[in-house]
């Protein structure tokens, strides 16, 4: 049987017994019994899918859930344009590899045509809304599964399983469906949807260790390498199409590595010499700050910056 | 084997310090992270507070922190070198029941917290039902607030006393339950252990989370699995492979074990128990696999596998204790939606058969269930159904009550009777509702 997204390498051997399961067998177990369930229940699913580390991990726990049958859902990318090659370059690769069907929703798309204006100060992470939102209705996706995780954000942390969004994808933390056992409940009208977070359980060190114990490939810029950048908010930045640098700016060689991968304008990368993913490990858990408040610049706007955004439809 | 995983969930009432005990694990476990201290320091600083609440910590919304209270289930993680834990953090006013049942439905332990200063109050009888309903294996009783009542041992022991004998009432084991006296706010014997109660012999807080077996009575029960999805891969040379996936909700499977396939009734061998990975040996409660039968028989969605010696009974007439999730009142009558396993079908509830006053235990014949309530009730589905008490299995015996227009989640559902009181008035067959 495939086993996902592994690089090739020797196949394991013997029969595990059964008995306790470790924290990662139990909260892969779990994912996967969320994808079955959307499988069995949803006519229109998707997985939102960027290249970064957390979405591969949801195509890897994807393909393990069907085994040896294909995965039955298409892929979306909600493409800013402001990206890094390596991760395109990857993203294309998998989806090859794996023979799963790409959508992509260009946010330039929506610029050139009018339905949204650029912002004064570049980011397009909040621009990806209204592209998602329009996609899901044009493609008439039911199931939108996430790679967000409670770890991640205050919002977060309140955020169901499985979370009904209305027909205009906004979130309403105080109406959310309580979540009992392992029973979802899905139930939605036409023009609603839900949004399904597999790996809602999982720490970022869940997700580091796991893509280690499964010897899963992710985009190079997620380990150490040389890189032309420049400081801005505190946050080592990369020169592109999205302004810098700019003013007194000036960009430098350093020694970097991404710890999230999103909208180039407010992803920093973080100085780093972890090139191998146990060097990337020991620095996850030494690093006394959280990956969103290390490199996101767009979760910096407020105290309850990604509250507002989950509210409009974001994911 | 490497690190497991805990999952366990605080209640307790307003102004018990709940969201100050968790804010004190996460942080006296190094969990929280400078960025994340910065931001309760700044928001602290903003509220003209001398010392960080650490409450800000866990109270995530924007109306939360306006407010200064906790609307809805928080998940939290930490971890320690042998083992993860995932704490579901549920605020004890309103929709107090909602929020206890849904953290307690998937927690093997629960941590109860009382005010040194107020001992067992009405909130403690009431979330210790729920726990007690709900079968949590394990509780840890938290008196917090010891700072405030001088650290005096006498006033601990007559509330753990008082507590012990409530716990006996609601059915649970001596040994299930472990009181600990806390400060929180100061973090006495939440990560370290006092210098000021040294009357205190047992563990701190985290040493027991850390101590404590990962697993409930499902790893024992005869096995379960709901089937989720069939895979069929439909390739030239998988042309007959039919897997039936579902995750383990109860015991164990081997290749080889006698089973039935429910409601059909058809019995069957285990030909293999397989995973991404390869075959499996044995899979346990909680493992999702893909199993292969030896014969070829109808199955999909909604069926359940099981062990052919200690099936299920299948029934489409069964009593069930409901826990009342929503505004909308329960009638007797009511049409609704049934999702149990992987199976959704139709449902009318019949007579309400009593209502548990948590306060007093009491029970009384209901002409409705309003939010909050638990009460019994008869219900008949439209498809027969292979259930277990929730005693005897909570993952084959709870189940959703779903409102057929709104799609909304009315209820928790127990199949049978699952509270038991011991000392206090049994409950008689009950008089019919009006």
């Amino acid at each position: 049987m495939s086993a996902g997204l592994t690089r090739p390498g020797p196949p394991s051997s013997g029969l595990p017994s059964p008995g306790v399961l470790d924290a990662l067998d139990a909260l892969e177990s779990e994912a996967i019994h969320v994808f079955r369930e959307v499988a069995g229940e949803f006519d229109r699913p998707v997985i939102l899918f960027s290249g970064g580390k957390d979405s591969t991990l949801l195509v890897h726990l994807a393909v393990k859930a069907f085994a040896p049958a294909p995965v039955p859902f298409p892929l979306l990318h909600v493409d800013t344009g402001h990206n890094y090659p390596e991760v395109i370059e990857f993203r294309d690769a998998i989806v090859e590899r794996l023979g799963l069907r790409l959508e992509v929703a260009h946010v330039q798309d929506w610029i050139d045509d009018g339905r949204l204006t650029e912002r004064a100060d570049g980011t397009r992470n909040p621009l990806q809304t209204v592209p998602l939102l329009d996609s899901i209705v044009e493609k008439k996706f039911d199931a939108v599964f996430g790679g967000g995780r409670r770890d991640e954000e205050r919002a977060r942390a309140k955020e169901r399983v499985m979370s009904l969004r209305d027909a205009f994808g906004r979130w309403d933390p105080r109406k959310q469906r309580p979540e009992l056992w392992n029973l979802y409940n899905g139930r939605h009208a036409a023009g609603e949807h839900v949004r399904v977070f597999p790996i809602s359980n999982w720490t970022e060190l869940d997700v580091w260790r796991y893509i280690q114990r499964e010897n899963i490939e992710l985009p190079s810029i997620y380990y150490s390498h040389q890189r032309e950048v420049f400081r801005r908010d505190g946050m080592w930045l990369a020169e592109g199409p999205w302004g810098g640098p700019r003013g007194n700016e000036s960009l430098e060689l350093r020694t970097v590595r991404y710890r999230t991968v999103g909208d180039g304008s407010c992803t920093g990368a973080v100085e780093s010499t972890a090139t191998t993913l146990d060097e990337v490990i020991a620095e996850v858990t030494a690093s006394r700050l959280t990956e969103r408040g290390a490199t996101r610049a767009d979760d910096r706007m407020s105290e309850a910056a990604m509250e507002d955004r989950k509210r409009e439809g974001y994911f | 084997m490497g690190r497991d995983l805990l999952r366990f969930a605080t209640a307790g009432s307003v102004d018990d310090g709940k969201s100050t005990l968790v804010g004190r694990l996460l942080y006296d476990t190094k969990s929280v992270l400078a960025d994340q201290i910065e931001a309760v320091q700044r928001a602290s600083v903003d509220k003209g507070l001398a010392t960080p609440d650490l409450s800000l910590l866990v109270d995530g919304l924007r109306a939360e922190r306006e407010q200064g209270i906790t609307i809805d289930v928080a998940y939290r993680y930490f971890g320690m070198p042998t083992r993860e834990f995932v704490l579901a953090d549920t605020p004890g006013h309103v929709q107090y029941t909602r929020n206890t049942v849904t953290g307690a439905s998937t927690a093997e332990l629960a941590v109860l917290l009382v005010d040194a200063r107020h001992g067992v109050v009405e909130q403690t009888r009431r979330h210790a039902a729920v726990l007690a309903l709900l079968r949590v294996p394990r509780l840890v009783l938290a008196i917090n607030k010891i700072d405030l009542v001088d650290y005096d041992q006498a006033v601990l022991e007559a509330i753990a006393k008082d507590f012990a004998g409530l716990a006996r009432s609601l059915g649970f084991a001596e040994d299930a339950v472990v009181t600990i006296p806390v400060s929180a706010l100061v973090g006495d014997n939440v990560v370290e252990r006092s210098e000021r109660t040294p009357w205190y012999e047992g563990p701190t807080l985290l040493g027991h989370l850390e101590s404590v077996p990962v697993t409930g009575p499902e790893v024992d029960a005869p096995f379960r699995l709901p089937v989720q999805y069939v895979i069929r891969p439909r390739t030239e040379e998988l042309h007959d492979y039919r897997g039936y996936a579902g995750q383990v909700a109860s015991g164990t499977v081997r290749p080889g074990d006698e089973v039935v396939v429910l409601p059909g009734g058809h019995r069957t061998t285990v030909a293999s128990v397989e995973t991404a990975d390869g075959p499996l040996a044995a899979a346990a409660a909680g493992r999702s696999v893909t199993v292969l039968l030896a014969d070829d028989i109808d199955l999909s969605r909604g069926d359940v596998i099981a062990a052919a010696g200690a099936p299920p009974r299948v029934t489409d007439d069964f009593d069930a204790t409901l826990c009342w999730l929503s505004e909308k009142p329960l009638h007797p009558g009511a049409r609704l939606l049934l999702k149990h396993g992987t199976r959704t079908t139709q449902v009318i509830v019949g007579e309400l058969r009593d209502r548990l006053d948590t306060d007093t235990f009491a029970l009384s014949v209901p002409e409705t269930l309003q939010i909050n309530d638990i009460g019994r009730v008869a219900l008949r589905t439209a498809d027969p159904l292979p259930v277990d008490d929730y005693a005897d299995i909570r993952a084959t015996g709870g189940f959703l009550l779903i409102d057929p227009p709104t799609g909304n989640t009315l209820a928790a559902g127990l199949v049978g009777d699952p509270l038991v009181l011991v000392d206090l008035p049994s409950r008689e067959p009950s008089t019919p509702g009006p």
